[in-house]
């Protein structure tokens, strides 16, 4: 059972003919709303490049350009478990790019809630004792 | 550069058509902090602060900044509940670590049932069926996933229960009696009958030999004399995704903190039916210079009954709300693991599957 042809694809991706690394949709298989809602959010809340370092100061029309036009997620059928996960750029940024940023993100947020989490149960315990004593 | 500050009535926040020069700064901060109650329905349900939204707010993601403001605090804990708050995070992520906690933490449940002799008056399949609902003891992170097309279990995956067990006439009971517990011997099989038989190297493993269903008075059938049941069980790590039985929580939820403010100073006979139409405990009555005054004492506790909107002098006097990135997670775990392991257990589990991503990116990368 080592082949490579017989394990399940984890992760496809869907580009029309003629687009450049621009729009593409990522099928994730085995995933639901619980990884796809969390990682549209983080894409979104990164909305303007990474190296922009100007101060927000903009006007409701917006003028200066965001990186990720689109980002959006849905699951194609209940009765199967994957997602269709759209990531459209704008300025020649390829796709995969906030995709990937997206997910160290998320685990740089999880991995701060662990250890935040970790660090409250251990005072909690501590405080515990002590008032046991 | 002047703020625009309306309280948009619709959800599109960048909307120039319907925009109204209504009140303060103050009602932007309560759409993007709060999720407020009406009487007919819920407003500012959904997140909206992405970046370029609010005219005026930096909204971009900022690690230091949610570092800054993000904290968790342990409520309650004791060895199967849990109830902390998380402050500080969105909507998004708290929700994945509430499914993940419902049915993709891993316990290890009874799968295969082999059924030697079962005369009980319980059909085999309903009897299989009761005895994967039963929690293991077993600490699933000591344990691999089963192969899909293994048949015999090895010691890595599998763990081994036998459950054999023979209803028969009590000798020395009373002519007369009726009662079942003294005329038969052994009728009720209790799940404190399930035995652990050690596979391969399991022994040597776990040598406390501690490895047991979580209670012992779980009523699995009931025979009379005669009846008897011999069954091996194979019991294999799953995920609640895949069947409801290895879900490790007996539940997982989580509310958002309520925010109770009036509007407008509430005295006398009113301040007594405004502390009627909360949960007790949550608005308390001061005597202020004689006068019976309302205060709100602790928002937390309560229910949100909506009980206010029943009387129409006071039902515009009071803002119900919710703070929307505060959650109070209620934990109870089922006995396999304690809460708090398996909260961190669901935090890694969301961290795997980011991780699983992007290996699979870099190796895609790499073709």
């Amino acid at each position: 059972m080592a082949e490579e042809v017989e394990r399940k694809p984890v992760l496809e991706m869907v580009q029309a003919d003629g687009t450049d690394g621009n729009c593409v949709t990522f099928v994730l298989h085995d995933e639901d709303h619980t990884f796809g809602n969390s990682l549209r959010y983080m894409i979104m809340k990164n909305w303007l490049a990474a190296d922009s370092e100007s101060p927000l100061v903009l006007p409701a029309s917006v003028s200066c350009s965001p990186e990720v036009e689109f980002c959006g997620y849905s699951i194609t059928h209940p009765s199967e478990s994957k997602i269709n996960f759209r990531i459209q750029t704008r300025g020649g940024i390829l796709a995969i790019e906030p995709f990937r940023r997206g997910l160290t993100e998320l685990v740089d947020v999880c991995q701060h809630v662990l250890s935040k989490f970790e660090a409250s149960v251990k005072e909690y315990k501590a405080q515990r004792e002590a008032e046991m004593d | 550069m002047r703020l625009r500050s309306e309280e948009l009535s619709c959800l599109c926040v960048t909307c120039q058509v319907c925009d109204r020069n209504m009140a303060a700064r103050g009602s932007v901060e309560e759409m993007r902090s709060r999720v407020i109650l009406g009487e007919f329905g819920v407003r500012n349900v959904h997140t909206t602060d992405f970046p370029g939204n609010y005219p005026g707010f930096d909204d971009a993601w900022d690690q230091a900044k949610f570092e800054k403001n993000f904290r968790v605090d342990v409520i309650h804990m004791d060895e199967n509940t849990l109830e902390f708050d998380m402050v500080g995070i969105d909507a998004a992520i708290a929700n994945a670590f509430r499914r993940i906690l419902l049915a993709e933490v891993p316990t290890m449940a009874v799968e295969k049932v082999f059924v030697y002799n079962n005369t009980s008056i319980v059909q085999d399949e309903i009897l299989a069926h009761r005895l994967g609902l039963i929690p293991i003891r077993a600490d699933p992170r000591l344990f691999e996933y089963k192969n899909q097309g293994d048949e015999e279990g090895t010691e890595i995956d599998t763990l081994q229960f036998q459950l054999k067990i023979k209803c028969s006439r009590n000798p020395h009971s009373a002519r007369e009696s009726s009662d079942p517990n003294e005329l038969y011997i052994n009728h009720k099989v209790y799940s404190k009958h399930i035995m652990w038989v050690p596979l391969g190297n399991q022994a040597d493993l776990f040598p406390d030999a501690d490895l047991r269903p979580v209670h012992e008075d779980i009523l699995i059938a009931q025979l009379r004399p005669g009846q008897e049941i011999d069954v091996l069980m194979h019991c294999v790590k799953g995920i609640g995704k895949d069947h409801a039985k290895f879900s490790p929580v007996a539940t997982a939820s989580y509310r958002l903190l309520p925010d109770i403010t009036l509007l407008q100073p509430i005295e006398g006979e009113a301040a007594e039916t405004l502390k009627k139409c909360f949960s007790p405990g949550v608005i308390e009555i001061q005597n202020i210079k004689g006068k019976k005054v309302a205060r709100v004492a602790n928002a937390r506790m309560d229910t949100f009954s909506r009980e206010i909107f029943r009387h129409d002098d006071l039902k515009n006097l009071v803002r119900l709300a919710r703070v929307r990135d505060h959650y109070i997670f209620s934990v109870e775990s089922t006995g396999v693991l304690p809460p708090d392991v398996l909260v961190s257990e669901a935090i890694k589990v969301l961290i795997g599957k980011c991780r699983r991503f992007l290996d699979e990116l870099d190796s895609n990368h790499m073709d």
